[in-house]
């Protein structure tokens, strides 16, 4: 019979003490977010991700500020024959870095940093709503179970099964000029963000879930309940701290749809009310004026702004997941 | 289902210290598997737990010892009310606590704590130490002397960590000092029942010995009342003063630890033991002396579907025909000793 070996419980103090007394004082515990930092600072791909991601949040904030007027025509810059810019490329010079709009002459630099803007900000507010709904929906549906988590789950197959495009269009047709003490365009924002936002949660809920699901299981979770832990406690104190990284890792993957999304919605007319500018706008009027055969500088440029802002937010994205759960590199 | 146990009564003898902290009568756990979807209908139940009884007196350490899947894990969650008992009573401190809600058990959850078994999924990765060791103050809403930190950092020092660890999280400690951690947070309330869920069987060799030392200490110096449930029969030797054997939900023997290492009775509890490694065997004549190594055939049968009467006879050398009409009753056959055979071992009609 193996007993066994009768070692001081205070075994394990000594090396201890001396690793404290070389590290000096106060031993500051390395949080899993700071490895995580460590691991992300490494990546270059997704360190040059994030740095286009905040210059872009830099220029949609600050940039309105410090390009002209986006409304005003300059209609000395336009061929009056062809009605397309003059010189290269769309009449691109140093007053107009990115050319002018054909026909109206309006400097496309400023409606590009203007629609920055906008499509930013109804990413970002259409991101926080789904991942709200998804994050509060997930995390009961995985913890509670039951019938709870069959509603739940339920609901989300029909948010994702439903017609989301066309239900967008037509609701965009219905709501009257302003309402609910909006118009115009704060209105037509906030029905972007709530239709994108409301429909995208699932995408959301569905991870968290999962995650719950497998989190719920861990012993910690027991010995929560086992000091007399509430519902309420388990959930936001216990499992939401360990749901951080899928969230911020998803919220990051969702932004750059959402910028997709909003760029269609303008594109087929029911986005942003002209003459505010946005991406998918720009590009709506290049195709359906036909600017692009006698100016195609006017669509590429709109274009390769939501291409490089979606690019770098997945790239970010990927890294971010990368740092923060390195088993599921790819 | 089956017939009450008629030891009932006299769960309270073993232990002999007077009156016992916790007992156990009847206790009985069946998780249901039900089949549909709408329409949900029981199809069957897993009998984890079935008619169990024990007693626990205050100070003393009860081992519960079986194989895989025999039920220990659900009684030690039973005990601590994490799970809801299908029938039977627990009392504690003379109190039926079976069947109290989740708000009533709260004040009494500083009684009785759990230890994990599994260091590493019993810590939660995002807190820090002296957030998972406090968490039960904060919870329970306990007074400290010093404030929380102080007292935490009591805590870790008594348990043989370096209090300095506080702002630490648990990826930076090994196996044993994450289980340290996990029995400073058990003691913080000053519990006086711990039931420890195989609290070394995810450890080291080397740690389990200085983890079992440590919970033995605590024992002595605090006063802990402690069930430990183990799969490991040398540990289980050296910490427990009684040990219950369970096979399939049931428990097939409960004696004082030495009279059931020396000569345990149930069959199953014999070829438990036989199973045990000798560190140095007995040598005659230069020869090694052969031990009797029972091998049990066949599988732990399904406990959906247990056999009838004495669940062991699938496997036992000594079953008969009463072993698969009959339920043996747990009953004392010496005094301390309770055995649910028909024919146990080592008994002086057995030694002939």
């Amino acid at each position: 019979m193996a007993a066994p070996l009768d070692v001081a419980p205070s075994g394990d103090v000594a090396p201890e003490a001396m690793l404290s007394g070389i590290s000096a004082k106060a031993i500051e515990g390395r949080s899993l977010g700071q490895i995580a930092w460590l691991r992300l600072r490494r990546d270059k791909v997704a360190m040059a991700g994030g740095a286009v991601v905040i210059f872009l949040i830099l220029v949609a904030i600050f940039g309105p500020f410090l390009v002209q007027n986006p409304d005003i025509y300059h209609a000395n810059l336009i061929n009056p024959t062809l009605s397309r810019p003059n010189g290269p490329f769309g009449g691109i010079s140093v007053a107009h870095p990115f050319g002018v709009e054909p026909v109206t002459g309006r400097d496309v630099l400023s409606r590009i940093v203007n629609g920055a803007r906008v499509s930013l900000l109804i990413a970002f507010l259409a991101t926080a709503l789904a991942v709200s709904i998804g994050v509060v929906m997930g995390i009961i549906a995985g913890y509670v179970g039951g019938w709870v988590d069959g509603v739940i789950a339920r609901s989300m197959d029909v948010f994702l099964a439903f017609p989301l495009l066309v239900f967008a269009i037509a609701l965009v047709g219905v709501i009257p000029s302003s309402a609910f003490g909006l118009s115009g365009n704060s209105l037509r924002i906030g029905l972007l963000v709530f239709v994108i936002g409301f429909f995208a949660w699932p995408y959301m809920g569905r991870i968290i879930r999962g995650q719950t699901l497998s989190l719920r299981e861990r012993e910690f979770v027991d010995a929560a309940r086992s000091i007399g832990a509430r519902g309420p406690y388990i959930l936001f104190r216990e499992l939401l701290p360990n749901l951080v990284a899928p969230i911020l890792v998803y919220s990051t993957l969702l932004i750059p749809t959402n910028i997709l999304f909003e760029a269609a919605l303008s594109y087929l007319g029911v986005g942003i009310i002209p003459p505010t500018p946005s991406w998918g706008g720009m590009i709506s009027d290049a195709v359906n004026s036909g600017f692009y055969s006698i100016d195609p500088m006017y669509m590429i440029i709109p274009g390769l702004a939501i291409f490089i802002t979606v690019m770098a937010f997945n790239l970010f994205g990927d890294g971010l997941r990368d740092a923060l759960d390195p088993r599921s590199s790819r | 289902m089956s017939t009450p146990v008629s030891t009932a009564g006299t769960a309270g003898a073993i232990g002999g210290a007077g009156d016992a902290l916790l007992e156990v009568t009847g206790l009985t756990k069946h998780f249901p598997i039900t089949r549909g979807i709408i329409f949900r209908q029981k199809v069957g139940a897993v009998q984890a737990v079935d008619q169990v009884d024990f007693s626990v007196a205050p100070g003393q350490t009860l081992g519960l010892v079986g194989e895989s899947g025999c039920g220990k894990t659900t009684t030690g969650r039973l005990l601590t009310r994490l799970l809801e008992p299908t029938g039977g009573r627990i009392m504690f401190e003379g109190r039926d606590i079976t069947h109290l809600s989740m708000g009533k058990m709260r004040p009494l959850r500083r009684d009785i704590q759990m230890i994990f078994q599994d260091p590493y999924s019993s810590l939660n990765p995002r807190h820090t130490v002296g957030g998972i060791v406090g968490a039960p103050l904060r919870l329970q809403k306990v007074k400290t002397e010093k404030g929380i930190k102080a007292t935490v950092q009591e805590l870790l020092e008594l348990v043989g960590l370096n209090p300095e660890h506080y702002n630490r999280y648990p990826h930076e400690f090994s196996g044993g000092q994450r289980q340290r951690i996990g029995i400073a947070r058990t003691l913080a309330l000053r519990p006086k029942l711990i039931v420890a869920d195989e609290p070394v069987s995810a450890l080291d060799v080397s740690i389990q010995a200085q983890v079992i030392n440590l919970l033995e200490d605590l024992q002595n110096e605090l006063g802990l009342t402690y069930v430990v449930i183990a799969h490991d029969l040398s540990v289980v030797r050296h910490i427990s003063d009684h040990v219950a054997v369970m096979y399939l939900g049931k428990i097939v023997e409960l004696a004082g630890r030495d009279q059931l290492y020396a000569a345990p009775r149930h069959p199953y509890t014999v070829a438990l033991m036989s199973a045990v490694p000798v560190p140095a065997p007995v040598r005659v004549d230069g020869r090694r002396q052969r031990r009797e190594r029972i091998r049990l055939s066949g599988d732990v049968p399904s406990p959906l579907n247990p056999p009838p009467a004495c669940r062991f006879h699938t496997r036992c050398w000594k079953a008969q025909e009463v072993c698969r009409t009959q339920e043996p009753p747990l009953t004392e056959l010496i005094p301390g000793h309770r055995v649910a055979c028909h024919f146990p071992e080592n008994t002086a009609a057995s030694a002939e």
